[in-house]
């Protein structure tokens, strides 16, 4: 398993042109597959816009503890791109005055921001109405500082949203890296003790499901009871939901299909599984995505591959939520990924 | 011309028998489609049957959309070579078992 994202191995995919490149390429300027804009015509969409803004997703910063083989973000401990308090202030402005009723701060291990905590708590007070924190667990235990991360969550009613892509070892760590597995159990044990994912309690612990591999995710239902029988049974632990999430061909899970020569094949099935159904609610219909610097983005995976909104408003400074409704979502053969059977989003299916 | 007998890419193209005969291939597809849902037995233990059935008739086929549906599902591949196993050995066990045909010919054979 590799200890470096993309970008520091220098790997050709850390370009976001070739990864567009390979997206528009051969497969499907042959014909063989048709483009997403022809499949969104054939159904009857003509141009992807947005409905109203609902989520504001913040991106902190691209560092992580962890260095997942599938990552969309090509996280890892070497990446320095990483959110300033100058940038945050502009952020905190445009919470307090959004209409957008969820915050969702994303990374990277968006804990290892120096300004992490002092950003939470100027956010908590915002009177915004759900408020994520998408934290990977590991963190939690990587190191001293981050272990009363619970608490600190718990006192500013923090909706922690958590990935595990299995409640077997094995399968966990195949993804993640080794030893992941036993701490994130450890992690998910302290979350509960806290108060969280805990019937009754209004504290909210959810479950990210990405698949393991160059395969789709079953039925969202259907894996949330085995999860929650297997941990409960074997750990004793509780969540609320669990959100299967569709890997997107981008960054090192691209860079994983072509390595291992699933990547027609995967795209193939996102084509197959393509659902019109989805499309109405895919996650940049209600939401904006904010990059460590500033830069708006229909999506976290149009800001990986550098696809900023097509808008006259690009940077948080200028944001205008009346001018941005008008825009039109930024679309690629990554899309597919979005609109795969019951669809994908940050928050699980959308149909 | 293909050059083999089975080829990956033809799976994808299974829905089109029902172009040579619609009533019989449509009425398969229902069916095929009803047999896999949760029902007394849930939609996780039918692929597992699924998937031993796959290898007893070995068809690559089958094996390959099992051996996906599986890992979509969350099955783990010690689930998944314990039904192989368990379809191996009703498939050894019928064999075997015809060995009880073949000691009452030859005892009947036998002076
Ligand atoms: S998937 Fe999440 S935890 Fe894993 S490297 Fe990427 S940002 Fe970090
Ligand atoms: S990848 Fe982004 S832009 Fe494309 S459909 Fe998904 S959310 Fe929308």
């Amino acid at each position: 398993m590799a200890t470096k994202s993309l970008k520091a191995r220098e790997k050709d995919l850390a370009n976001t042109n070739r990864q567009l490149e390979i997206l528009n390429g051969s497969l499907f300027e042959s014909g063989e597959l048709p483009f997403f804009r022809d499949k969104l015509t054939a159904s009857g969409h003509e141009v992807l816009r947005p409905h109203s803004l609902e989520i504001l997703q913040i991106n902190v910063g691209y560092m992580c503890n962890q260095v997942c083989e599938h990552c969309h973000v090509d996280a890892g401990p070497d990446r320095k791109e990483i959110m300033t308090l100058e940038t945050m202030e502009e952020c905190l402005e445009v919470i307090r005055t959004t209409g957008a009723h969820t915050l969702d701060l994303t990374g990277g291990a968006p804990e290892m921001n120096p300004n992490f905590r002092w950003f939470v708590e100027q956010a908590a007070e915002a009177g915004i109405r759900d408020f994520i924190v998408r934290s990977n667990l590991t963190i939690i235990r990587a190191n001293k500082k981050y272990h009363d991360l619970p608490d600190f969550f718990a006192k500013h009613g923090v909706h922690v949203v958590s990935s595990l892509p299995h409640y077997t070892r094995g399968k966990t760590d195949k993804q993640r890296g080794d030893g992941v597995f036993d701490k994130s159990i450890k992690a998910l044990q302290e979350l509960n003790k806290a108060g969280y994912g805990i019937p009754g309690s209004s504290l909210q612990l959810d479950l990210v499901y990405n698949p393991s591999g160059a395969f789709l995710p079953g039925n969202q239902e259907a894996l949330e009871r085995d999860f929650k029988k297997a941990l409960k049974e074997d750990f004793g632990i509780e969540f609320n939901s669990l959100f299967t999430i569709t890997n997107l061909p981008i960054a090192r899970f691209l860079d994983y299909l072509i390595a291992s020569e699933n990547y027609e094949e995967y795209m193939t099935a996102l084509v197959d599984a393509y659902n019109p159904a989805a499309v109405s609610n895919v996650m940049c219909t209600n939401t904006i995505s904010v990059s460590w610097d500033g830069w708006l983005y229909d999506c976290d995976f149009n800001q990986m591959l550098g696809l900023k909104v097509n808008n006259s408003v690009q940077h948080i400074r200028d944001f205008q939520e009346n001018l941005l409704k008008d825009r039109e979502i930024v679309i690629s053969q990554h899309c597919y990924g979005c609109t795969a059977g019951a669809g994908s989003s940050c928050q699980g299916v959308v149909t | 011309m293909a050059s083999e007998y089975y080829n990956p890419a033809d799976l994808r193209k299974f829905g089109k028998i029902t172009e040579w005969s619609e009533a019989l291939g449509e009425k398969f597809f229902d069916y095929y489609g009803k047999v896999f849902e949760e029902g007394a037995l849930s939609a996780r233990e039918k692929s597992l049957i699924a998937l031993a059935v796959a290898h007893v008739v070995k068809c690559p086929y089958c094996i390959d959309a099992y051996t996906k549906d599986g890992l979509e599902r969350g099955i783990t591949k010690e689930e998944m070579m314990e039904a192989v196993h368990a379809g191996a050995a009703i498939e050894s066990g019928a064999t075997l078992v015809h060995g009880v045909q073949m000691m009452n010919k030859y005892e009947k054979l036998s002076m």
